[in-house]
């Protein structure tokens, strides 16, 4: 795990947001040639909604995989949850745009009346002051203490964009639940009491 | 009464859709897969038949809610080719005058083709524009007879968890069922389809027989039909048996009337790819003017 660690330190971390915006950019260029099917825009919007939950199960993953593997992610989880918001903007843009295409007291009622679509938007919302603050000019002006409290918001996005996920399927479908049951594992390998703060 | 006669269903196929197959093999195939509709079927025009211009046939038969062939919506086309849909029989039963175990080609041999151009529209918010070649499902219900206490018909799909994959899971209560108060059932507008853009209909798409109820949302339009039942009782159907609350027994198109996880007022007209226009959704879907008065005195916000 130490050669691992210490390869990865190479890594520059421009590589991963590199990396990390090619799954729209291949997504979004099928999209154009006609691979997502014949109704592109709701697969695009499902992929992004999907890229959004990866990002944030890898963001919450990193602290679990340092402690009990060795693993460390560490200077790549901003990049990671940077790259999550983005999708989340993404998939809500193409939402909007694309998909209701404007309607805007449509696209209010369901803000108001979809139980889905609101736990969705509140975990845009609540994810919105985390990207806002994942430099290190907000880190020194919140001071460590404040801004990892503020982060630990994460908590909350990750299962609420999991129960968005579980609420607007059809039937009990198996992805969402795996998703569902990621959010909660990797919860409660946060539990452990001696390491609260962490 | 079971019914052996040799026909088989291929020889219902009109000559004039034979003719027509042949002469597009002759000629460029393709151009089947990219054109409307309209200018290349011989069955009889239909004054039911929308001028809007249709889906293409890779859209409507690359896109298809069957779940016993999967849940993705592209698990149909890839799964259903293994489907033996000849010999096809329907099991007719309940309060009919001749009921029976039919060949399909026999029960159906009788009924006049005719195109028609219908709106679909889907529940999850999406539709198309489906050239369908079929009949009137009264052409049915005529030959097999129906009795004075019949109100309701009632369908079944196919059963057969060897060839119909997604049967294999049993988180679904198969067979699908649906059905129609006998009202809708005769109306002109409800039909049994076995065609599409002049050939037979494919297998993600129901083959050999499905039926289409064009001012309802598509769940109610059963593929793969294996059983009419006439009866009394409004009969059970799928998708109000595992969600009563979002899916009614009518589950006529209404855009006044949300399903509880999301709006019903617009629909994205599926074709244009990332600029597929979203439409208005139209009550009974644009066919309030033909079917409207068999729902008078009712309130379909509570009969939705």
């Amino acid at each position: 795990m130490d050669r691992v660690n210490a390869l990865l330190r190479r890594l520059p971390v421009g590589a991963v947001y590199l990396a990390g915006v090619l799954p729209f950019v291949w997504t979004f260029g099928r999209g154009l040639t006609g691979g997502l099917g014949v109704d592109p825009v709701k697969a695009l919007e499902q992929a992004l909604g999907l890229y959004a939950l990866q990002f944030l199960v890898a963001v919450l993953a990193v602290t679990p995989l340092r402690r009990h593997l060795g693993l460390n992610l560490l200077r790549f989880r901003r990049a990671l949850g940077v790259l999550a918001f983005l999708y989340m903007a993404l998939h809500l843009l193409v939402w909007v745009t694309l998909d209701l295409q404007f309607r805007w007291a449509e696209i209010g009622a369901d803000l108001v009346k979809r139980p889905h679509i609101v736990v969705g938007m509140a975990a845009f919302l609540l994810a919105l002051p985390l990207a806002l603050t994942s430099n290190d000019a907000a880190l020194r002006r919140l001071g460590g203490l404040a801004w990892r409290r503020l982060h630990r918001l994460t908590y909350v996005v990750l299962p609420l964009g999991a129960i968005h996920f579980v609420m607007l399927s059809k039937t009990w479908a198996l992805e969402p639940l795996a998703y569902l049951a990621a959010a909660i594992l990797l919860l409660v390998l946060r539990l452990n009491p001696r390491r609260a703060a962490a | 009464m079971p019914v052996k006669s040799g026909l088989k269903w291929s020889d219902v196929t009109p000559r004039s859709v034979w003719m027509n197959r042949r002469a597009l093999m002759i000629g460029a195939g393709s151009a089947l897969v990219a054109g409307p509709a309209l200018a290349r079927i011989d069955a009889a025009p239909s004054r039911y038949s929308t001028d809007e211009t249709p889906n293409t046939l890779e859209e409507i038969s690359s896109y298809n809610n069957f779940y016993e062939f999967g849940f993705d919506k592209g698990d149909p086309a890839r799964n259903a080719g293994g489907l033996t849909i000849d010999p096809w029989s329907v099991t007719v039963d309940g309060l009919v005058d001749r009921p029976g175990n039919y060949n399909l080609g026999d029960l159906i041999k009788d009924a006049p083709l005719e195109e028609r151009i219908y709106r679909f529209r889907c529940v999850e918010a999406w539709s198309m524009v489906i050239p369908w070649i079929g009949f009137e499902l009264s052409h049915i219900l005529a030959k097999v007879g129906v009795q004075p206490g019949a109100r309701y018909v009632a369908f079944e799909t196919l059963l057969r968890p060897s060839e119909m994959p997604g049967q294999q899971r049993d988180n679904f209560p198969w067979p699908y069922v649906e059905g129609l108060r006998l009202d809708e059932a005769m109306h002109p507008l409800t039909i049994m389809a076995t065609g599409l853009y002049g050939d037979e209909l494919p297998r993600q798409n129901g083959a050999p027989m499905r039926l289409v109820v064009p001012w309802k949302y598509g769940f109610k339009s059963i593929k793969s039909i294996v059983r009419i039942s006439l009866t009394a009782e409004q009969p059970p159907t799928t998708w109000n048996k595992l969600q009563p609350s979002e899916y009614g027994f009518y589950a006529n198109v209404n855009p006044g009337v949300d399903h509880p996880r999301w709006s019903q007022a617009s629909e994205r007209r599926v074709g244009g790819g990332f600029l597929a226009p979203r439409i208005d959704t139209q009550m009974f879907n644009g066919y309030g003017e033909e079917v409207a008065h068999l729902y008078a005195g009712q309130d379909l916000t509570v009969d939705f």
